[in-house]
């Protein structure tokens, strides 16, 4: 720690991020904020942690962000550790504040910048630069090779057909509708995800394709302050999608690639008018849409009697504008819905996001600690079922259930939509036929 | 103090509002022609539906979730916004001045009313103060500057009443009350006050963002 202290600050890198984020939208925020602690209420940071007003979003900026400008970009690694711990270690850039200020001040975007600021300097949280070197050598965050990819999708259409007949995970299939991307995590830890996905596309008759590059939809250097690389991340889905010539990208069940594919992306990748080359869906739109449409038919035998209730994730709700859709699909589901409060575009972020989850170990307390709010939310609402369309969402919930033992049951759509679905008859399975 | 009362009142005043506005104008045009560059995602995604509606909500008292939820505040910061404009611009003895200079001037409120906005105004103020004092989450942002800023803001309208009703030494009292207020417009410019023009930008952009790109209410 000594060491990393005495390390020089390369000042002139700092002043050159400066420089280039000193936008007319940062110069007004930071000089017209007016102090007015209104967004301190907002910050799940501040509520769980007994109101401690060093979490208020204006401190957190006004301690980091105005500091470093006000000395011009000349500051030292003690600084900077403290910035860290601020913009990673007290804020998930979950925008909440946004919605509560009156200037409505972007202050996500000036902590994304300190993350910037101190990425440069190589002060990053262990856990995402894990991520972001597996990125640089593999174009994706668990450092999976691509026959390792490939002969997981093929293994795990050789599972799904247990469930439906005939799935196929058609690989790099040019003129496909839609390029569905995946969370890195799927195929590395839970492979039946892309089983259940394959499923479903199959039951919907969609016309699909998993890229052998591209594939995963994460991008954690968005989080990790290291903008080059997290333009690369998407670029090379986007030109994938390109070349395959599909009308969209599917996303899987996960908040921050839906915020970095539509919403961030384009501005990384260097597209001046904001917009992806390619449209985005995200699945949470996408599985509402086959429901609706009856491409997709519920067993009604099989509905969801016991309570649930639905985690909006940021990214998907407030950051993603689908809050109403996931509680459509849930009307298709479940007998009984019960909302957390807040919720839709107000609600919570479950204290996983913005890269906690991936910062491992060291943050896990600040993690648990922050995760109250949410933890209450959910006991509030007297539901065993937490429906959560984000792999972040789903890993911070369950542990939070460890940690205020909510015993809890913690589900995606995919599963429950795998489960529920009815079956065309040439879709059963072979086996089923026999008996 | 003869001399000096015209100073004020005729060179002074042309000055202030040539700063005030002239600067205003001038950081205006600025930032926009940083955000040319620099602020795509401003110009990208504009609807003025949501925009209007960004701003809209927050002009209008407790026209948002966040104020709701602090209504005291609310209301103070209404009034206090609402009154900091109505009386000075609609003060019989302002027009009076106007009238006499011009040959025109707005139309003005009866003086007992102005009277009463005035100490509505400062209650307003007197809130504001004690919340920045008493409440830790704005106390820990609140710098001397803040407080300066806020009472330099009352400070006119102090002055006005207790000119008006003859309070304390009149002509002093009268000379500070136009100095304070010429002040006060000359750092509008170049404070946190500018969001008397900078808030319906950085409200207009949130609106977009949020709303026109996500479809979420942001009040």
């Amino acid at each position: 720690m000594s060491e990393q202290l005495e390390k020089p600050v390369n000042t002139k890198a700092i002043k050159e991020l400066l420089s280039l984020n000193d936008s007319a939208r940062i110069k007004s925020w930071l000089s017209i904020c007016s102090r007015c602690g209104l967004c301190a209420e907002s910050c799940f940071f501040y509520l769980a942690k007994n109101r401690d007003p060093k979490l208020s979003p204006a401190y957190k900026v006004k301690a980091t962000l105005l500091e470093i400008y006000k000395r011009k970009g000349n500051v030292d690694r003690a600084f900077l550790q403290k910035c860290h711990d601020i913009a990673w270690g007290e804020c998930t850039t979950c925008k909440r504040c946004s919605l509560f200020c009156p200037f409505g001040i972007d202050i996500a975007t000036m902590i994304s910048t300190v993350r910037s600021i101190c990425s440069s300097q190589g002060v990053v949280p262990e856990g995402l630069v894990r991520t972001s070197a597996n990125y640089r050598e593999s174009g994706n965050q668990m450092g999976m090779a691509t026959e390792d990819f490939v002969e997981t999708c093929t293994w795990m259409a050789e599972e799904a057909c247990d469930d439906v007949r005939g799935v196929e995970i058609p690989i790099d299939k040019a003129g496909a509708r839609i390029m569905y991307t995946v969370n890195a995590r799927e195929p590395m830890y839970y492979p039946q995800d892309i089983s259940m996905m394959a499923q479903i596309f199959t039951v919907a008759g969609e016309s699909w394709t998993v890229p052998s590059t591209g594939w995963d939809c994460t991008n954690l250097p968005m989080f990790a302050g290291d903008k080059a690389l997290a333009g690369q991340v998407v670029k090379n889905m986007y030109s994938k999608a390109l070349s395959l010539g599909v009308e969209a990208i599917a996303i899987t069940e996960c908040g921050h690639a839906y915020r970095s594919a539509r919403f961030e992306g384009p501005y990384l990748a260097g597209y001046r008018d904001g917009n992806p080359p390619v449209p985005i869906i995200h699945s949470v739109r996408l599985f509402y849409e086959y429901l609706r449409d009856g491409r997709i038919k519920i067993d009604p035998a099989k509905l969801i009697e016991a309570p649930v209730t639905y985690q909006d994730p940021c990214n998907i709700s407030r950051n993603g504008g689908l809050w109403r859709e996931g509680r459509e699909i849930i009307q298709y589901l479940a007998r009984d819905f019960r909302d957390m409060s807040p919720n839709s575009e107000y609600n919570h972020c479950c204290g996983g996001g913005g890269g906690f989850i991936p910062m491992g170990p060291e943050f896990k307390r600040r993690r648990m600690e922050s995760g109250k709010v949410k933890a209450e939310q959910i006991r509030a609402t007297g539901t065993k079922i937490v429906i959560a369309p984000c792999h972040n969402c789903t890993d911070q919930i369950n542990d939070l259930n460890k940690e205020y033992q909510l015993g809890i049951k913690v589900v995606s759509f995919k599963e429950l939509i795998t489960e529920m679905m009815l079956l065309p008859d040439h879709l059963k399975p072979v086996e089923a036929e026999e008996k | 103090m003869i001399e000096l009362y015209e100073f004020l009142t005729g060179p002074a005043v042309w000055v202030s509002f040539s700063i005030f506005i002239g600067g205003l104008l001038v950081r205006t045009i600025y930032l926009l022609g940083v955000s040319l560059e620099r602020d795509r995602v401003f110009y990208n995604h504009v609807d003025m539906k949501w925009g209007l509606r960004s701003i809209f909500h927050w002009l209008v008292p407790l026209g948002s979730r966040s104020l709701r939820a602090q209504p005291v505040f609310g209301i103070a910061s209404f009034v206090f916004h609402l009154f900091l404009f109505v009386v000075p611009l609609f003060l019989q003895a302002h027009n009076m001045l106007l009238h006499e200079a011009f040959g025109v001037s707005l139309p003005s409120l009866p003086e007992s009313l102005s009277d009463i906005l005035t100490i509505v105004f400062l209650a307003a103020g007197v809130i504001l103060l004690i919340r920045r004092l008493v409440k830790p989450e704005v106390r820990i942002l609140t710098s001397a500057w803040d407080y300066f800023l806020l009472l330099f803001t009352c400070l006119p309208f102090v002055t006005g009443l207790f000119a008006y009703h003859q309070i304390g030494p009149y002509q002093s009292m009268l000379i500070i009350h136009i100095v304070s207020a010429e002040a006060l417009l000359i750092l509008i410019p170049f404070t946190k006050l500018s969001h008397v023009v900078l808030f319906f930008f950085s409200r207009a952009f949130i609106g977009f963002e949020m709303g026109t790109r996500r479809g979420a209410k942001t009040w």
